[in-house]
């Protein structure tokens, strides 16, 4: 009998404490399954944030540490640099990458360290309550923009792929969704990718995945997602910012 | 005996540090420490061993946490307005008992100070100097041979106790040049480092972390922290005793100021004046016993030599307990003459009050 469906060796057989209808469950399966079917979990360390996922070490069943609030990418940077023949990702959400570990975030990336970057793009802060975050779009109402983001007074939503795309240092930057299969299913392809630009091309790559956060955005999973297809996208527009391979499709 | 060459401070630590198999330094520029980082920049790579500049203080520490927890023998260096960002980091290396090994060519502060020496790093360095509960081993070199021996020994303690060892000197003994020795034999090797992230291959996955959220695990992992602590206290104080048998007067320095008080004493046991020196090698552990050796003999008082307003004070204070007189010399940010010592020494001695800065 064949198998269709099953859960990934890597993904742990436990229950997450994300809230319901989060992203952060999708994208640790989308991981989990890359290193399996590319056979690396043996080899493999990760880099989770301080945030909603920082105790991803408990679900992802690889080698992983959990570095101080946004110096995910300067741990993640090192442990590949000491150990070039393992396989080196870290796992960011945005107030730990695009905030508090801006400065990393670049500079891993300029330096164009082989190092593959998850960046779950809620735009919010969900761990500490659903504050502001470096991506939360204008008129986005959280609890330190109660009356909704201003232009002129908090500044405007940071679009992160677009920003290291002028940089000379990554491989592989590829903005994707998680709003329906089809868009899971590329996202599936990105992460894959991701993984074999520092396997095979010894590249920085990095992922952003516009990711659900009904709980802090008010909604329903339902109507979460469709926000991501109708609102959020608009503002960071999925597509390939840089590729290390002649234009795909 | 090993050769013999002439070397600044900083760079006999940078040496020291890649004799005991450093494989991999993080720094950010700082005056005085910049020779460190490029004596690094050039002898790393030629050895395949890593060096990487990085954006930041923070960066640089937070590396030294990456490479660490890789198992790998990691390091910084930096002078005192940037080894107060590298508290975070030296935290987070705290609560993950991760080796790791930090020398501060400490300068003179508060905020942007001077370029010029200080000690006024104690407190930072042998409180804890991030948030949380926790020690660093601290070592306090007084030579550029003793940059290269402790910055090397620095490495083996931090290996041993899974804890951070800071080489705590300052502006003169980094840019100072001086003679020294390189070890003949070779230095010994790290321990195996079952606990690192190395990819789990044939064994389950290791986990590197510091948050502890189950019911009372946080408390029990600070009394595991602690415990290790007090073999360190127990095990690992190291001083060094000048003329203290018979002394009356007992002066109390490290570093550079110790410099200066061996030849206090030396001009005062030529003037048949009861005069000696207790040296701290390890300011934490401190090395109580010295001083309660002394204080069971001859002394009655001591005076501490130091270049801040009596952080170290503060420390023979509670290890005196009220028993003998402490007075002070404190200079911040300017080393104290021989001249100043000795007329500060001899008026204790006279039964006079002496010190300052207090």
């Amino acid at each position: 009998m064949k198998s269709l469906y099953d859960r990934p060796e890597t993904l742990g057989r436990c229950l997450t404490h994300y809230c319901a209808g989060c992203g952060h469950g999708i994208v640790h399966r989308l991981i989990a399954e890359a290193i399996d079917e590319l056979g690396i979990s043996g080899r493999t360390i990760g880099a989770a944030p301080v945030g909603c996922a920082v105790l991803a070490h408990q679900y992802l069943k690889v080698d992983m540490c959990e570095p101080a609030h946004g110096r995910t990418a300067a741990v993640a940077a090192a442990i590949k640099r000491v150990r070039p023949e393992c396989v080196v990702f870290s796992y960011q959400g945005d107030g730990d990458l695009a905030a508090i570990g801006a400065a990393e975030t670049l500079h891993a990336a300029n330096r164009g360290d082989p190092i593959t970057v998850f960046f779950v793009n809620n735009a919010v802060y969900g761990m500490t309550g659903g504050q502001m975050a470096p991506t939360t779009m204008l008129a986005q109402r959280t609890s330190t923009t109660p009356t909704g983001r201003d232009a002129g007074y908090h500044g405007n939503p940071i679009r992160v792929c677009e920003l290291l795309a002028t940089l000379d240092g990554p491989a592989y930057l590829e903005r994707v969704t998680l709003s329906g299969p089809e868009s899971i299913r590329r996202a599936a392809r990105a992460v894959r990718k991701a993984f074999v630009t520092q396997i095979e091309h010894n590249g920085y790559a990095l992922v952003e995945f516009l990711s659900p956060c009904p709980t802090y955005w008010r909604m329903s999973p339902v109507e979460a997602m469709r926000f991501i297809e109708e609102g959020m996208s608009r503002v960071f527009p999925p597509g390939v910012f840089r590729d290390w391979e002649p234009a795909r499709e | 005996m090993g050769a013999k060459v002439l070397m600044a401070g900083n760079e006999a630590a940078a040496e020291g540090a890649i004799l005991a198999g450093c494989d991999a330094y993080f720094g950010y520029p700082i005056t005085p420490q910049n020779e460190f980082t490029a004596y690094m920049a050039r002898r790393m790579p030629e050895l395949g061993r890593v060096f990487i500049q990085a954006e930041s203080e923070l960066a640089a520490i937070n590396m030294v946490y990456g490479a660490s927890a890789a198992g790998k023998r990691a390091m910084t260096s930096s002078s005192s307005p940037g080894v107060s960002l590298k508290q975070e980091g030296l935290s987070y290396i705290a609560g993950s008992e991760l080796p790791a090994v930090v020398v501060n060519v400490q300068r003179g502060g508060p905020g942007l100070g001077n370029i010029g020496p200080s000690q006024g790093d104690y407190w930072q360095a042998t409180r804890g100097g991030g948030h949380g509960d926790y020690r660093s081993i601290v070592l306090t070199p007084d030579s550029a041979q003793e940059m290269l021996d402790l910055t090397a020994m620095a490495f083996d303690l931090a290996d041993r106790y899974r804890m951070a060892a800071i080489v705590l000197s300052d502006a003169y003994l980094g840019q100072m040049m001086e003679p020294v020795v390189l070890p003949t034999e070779p230095l010994p090797a790290p321990p195996p480092k079952p606990w690192a992230l190395a990819g789990c291959a044939g064994r389950p996955p290791n986990t590197i972390r510091s948050l502890l959220l189950g019911d009372g695990e946080l408390e029990q992992h600070n009394h595991k922290l602690f415990e290790k602590y007090r073999i360190v206290e127990r095990d690992e104080a190291r001083w060094e005793a000048l003329a203290a048998d018979d002394a009356v007067v007992v002066l109390v320095a490290y570093g550079i100021c110790a410099r200066v008080c061996r030849e206090v004493v030396a001009r005062a046991r030529d003037q048949r004046l009861p005069l000696g020196l207790i040296r701290p090698i390890t300011v934490w552990p401190f090395p109580k016993e010295a001083l309660a050796i002394a204080a069971a003999g001859a002394a009655r008082a001591f005076l501490v030599v130091e270049m801040s307003m009596g952080q170290m004070a503060q420390d023979v204070r509670l290890t005196l307990e009220g028993r003998r007189e402490v007075a002070l010399l404190g200079r911040p940010a300017f080393l104290p003459t021989v001249e100043e010592v000795l007329e500060c020494a001899t008026a204790l001695l006279r039964g006079r009050r002496g010190g300052s800065g207090q």
